[in-house]
């Protein structure tokens, strides 16, 4: 842990430096908030596990029952991140975005939009057979309006994420972001999400690509 | 503060491009056709055994060279469009800091409806798994990123491509877009009831709706211009409604918010801005939304027009294909009319344009707006 280390700005170093001040991950039924699990729970399939952590979490979000599961798992990995360390109040909406990455891109409801499209095709469906809606979803949520990227890699590239992210806050185009993976297909689910910011709280430690692995 | 032109910041010129359409194979056969006020629109009786009649852009068959049967046709006309854009800067493929950048919504989908759905599948469909195939036909070097973002991917490929450059990570990003039409897309866009019987007539009074287009386009961006007159990417900014996953904002702020930044960034005011390409999908909402960003920015004066009376909405390429008809507006000083407007159908004034305008253009922005309530702008200049 970098608790310890204090702040420090090279005058020949352009950037200054980002912290995740909070971070969150989901997968194997599990769910692990700064790296501490919170949750755990037996509930398969998928559906019922995202479920138990809604309701673990007494989340109170009626739109919540009608995302698809790429969107659920986003979304509720984003209110784990945010529900206690982050503090919306100083930040400007257009300087709060989100960075996002997967493997599979939509697939998940593709497939159920592919098999029900015979029958009625449903708008409700077709919305979700994009990838980034999921980042609608949580702007929505939180009322975020700053810039949005969704990235399709075969697999979590930190170098890349970092770079994206640092120039989003070097060049001030956003104050707060976002940042990780989100993937589900089938049965399999994961989601590692940081908030990175410019300000150092508490034993944040610094963006750095080993932070993110 | 934003990374504006310094001197350790690197300019972004575009070196080359193409856009291969139903209109052609090359951006000069494209430029040719709509100077004919040619569509590449056409009606279609029984498309994917459509029960309703639907107006689409679509490849024929005969016209793109199948370059091997390995490729689907997503992954042809990608090659297709990166080898023509390419054609006078081959020797960056093999450079290490060039970087392959592939902008699309829904790459292979069809093969969901055409094959049977196995683990290799789920691999074969992958977007990443396109834009590998594609790196490795030229032999790019780097992994290439993939940018899937709803109707912004091709114009956030171009400012991702651009940031990488200014950023110092790579010199060249070859930015290439596609996405062809699917009874998987062609079904969902029909479930929104959002699709025109006919060609579409962006921010006109009597709009009905969007057509789909299929297509791919292609930037190259290098930080090495042959001559300071290249058209170069000067800013570009991304914004989120956060208002509906499916409909677009209501005030139009949000783009309006994009287009300002962007604009800031340049160091430039609205009055400096000589054509802007909208989005225009002839939605009533998406329009009406667009005619208050525009104001909300102060543009309401700029020639503006919508190219998807020529070329439908190709999702993931649009942004690149109009991107290119507008860095051609800079280069030939030519704006072409907006197809389909007769009669003002949006409640904010703005400047339509009705006929093929020859004027200087300097500065031209491009914006799109997307599912998920993202918005996004970008500026080329002389």
């Amino acid at each position: 842990m970098g608790g310890a280390m204090p702040q420090f700005y090279s005058a020949n170093n352009m950037a200054a430096k980002k912290y995740i001040t909070a971070s969150c991950h989901i997968s194997h039924n599990r769910v692990y908030q700064d790296a501490g699990l919170v949750f755990e729970s037996d509930a398969a399939p998928i559906d019922d596990f995202l479920l138990s952590v809604y309701q673990h979490f007494q989340f109170s979000y009626p739109k919540f029952y009608k995302m698809d599961n790429l969107s659920k798992l986003g979304w509720l990995a984003a209110e784990v991140l945010l529900k206690d360390s982050f503090d919306k109040t100083p930040h400007k909406a257009e300087y709060t975005g989100t960075v996002l990455m997967n493997a599979n891109s939509s697939l998940d409801m593709d497939l159920k939009y592919a098999r029900s499209m015979q029958e009625v095709p449903s708008p409700s469906l077709f919305v979700y057979t994009l990838p980034n809606i999921v980042a609608g979803e949580i702007c929505i949520r939180h009322h975020f309006k700053g810039e949005n990227a969704f990235f399709v890699q075969p697999k979590f590239d930190g170098a890349f994420l970092k770079q994206q992210v640092d120039y989003l806050l070097d060049t001030d185009t956003l104050q707060t972001c976002i940042c990780g993976w989100v993937d589900v297909l089938g049965q399999e689910y994961q989601a590692d999400l940081f908030l990175v910011e410019k300000v150092k709280r508490g034993d944040a430690k610094e963006f750095l690509i080993e932070n993110i692995k | 503060m934003g990374i504006t032109e310094t001197d350790n910041v690197p300019k972004v010129f575009i070196i080359g491009d193409n856009i291969l359409s139903p209109l052609g194979q090359t951006t000069a056969e494209n430029l040719e056709a709509l100077k004919g006020g040619i569509s590449g629109v056409k009606q279609h009786n029984d498309l994917f055994c459509s029960p309703e009649r639907v107006a689409a852009s679509l490849f024929d068959g005969g016209e793109i060279s199948k370059i091997d049967k390995n490729y689907t046709k997503f992954e042809n006309i990608l090659i297709l469009s990166i080898y023509d854009a390419m054609a006078e800067n081959k020797e960056i493929v093999a450079h290490e800091k060039t970087i392959l950048i592939i902008s699309t919504t829904k790459g292979n989908i069809s093969l969901l409806e055409t094959e049977p759905h196995t683990e290799a599948l789920n691999t074969r469909v992958a977007l990443h798994t396109s834009a590998q195939l594609v790196a490795d036909h030229f032999g790019f070097k780097n992994q290439p990123i993939v940018v899937s973002n709803a109707c912004i991917s091709g114009v956030l490929a171009i400012l991702t491509g651009t940031r990488l450059i200014r950023s110092g990570v790579y010199e060249h990003a070859v930015v290439a877009g596609a996405d062809v039409v699917s009874q998987f897309v062609l079904s969902g866009f029909q479930s929104f009831h959002a699709l025109s019987d006919s060609v579409c007539k962006p921010f006109d009074k009597a709009r009905t709706g969007l057509n789909l287009g299929e297509g791919a386009a292609t930037v190259v961006l290098s930080s090495h211009g042959k001559t300071e007159t290249d058209v170069k990417v000067v800013s570009g900014a991304v914004s989120n409604d956060a208002n509906h996953i499916s409909g677009p904002s209501r005030t139009g702020e949000e783009l309006g918010y994009a287009i300002k930044k962007t604009l800031f960034n340049a160091g430039l005011t609205a009055h400096d801005i000589d054509y802007i390409s909208a989005h225009g999908t002839a939605t009533p909402y998406n329009d009406e939304m667009e005619a208050r960003a525009l104001n909300h920015a102060g543009l309401q004066q700029v020639p503006v027009n919508s190219l998807k009376g020529y070329y439908g909405h190709t999702l993931g390429a649009a942004g690149l294909i109009e991107s290119v008809i507008a860095i051609h507006a800079i280069k030939e000083g030519l704006i072409f009319p907006s197809m389909g407007y007769e009669e003002n159908g949006v409640s904010q004034p703005i400047n339509i344009c009705t006929e093929l305008l020859n004027k200087p253009v300097k500065h031209a922005l491009k914006t799109a707006s997307g599912f998920g309530g993202c918005n996004a702008a970008i500026l080329f200049s002389k």
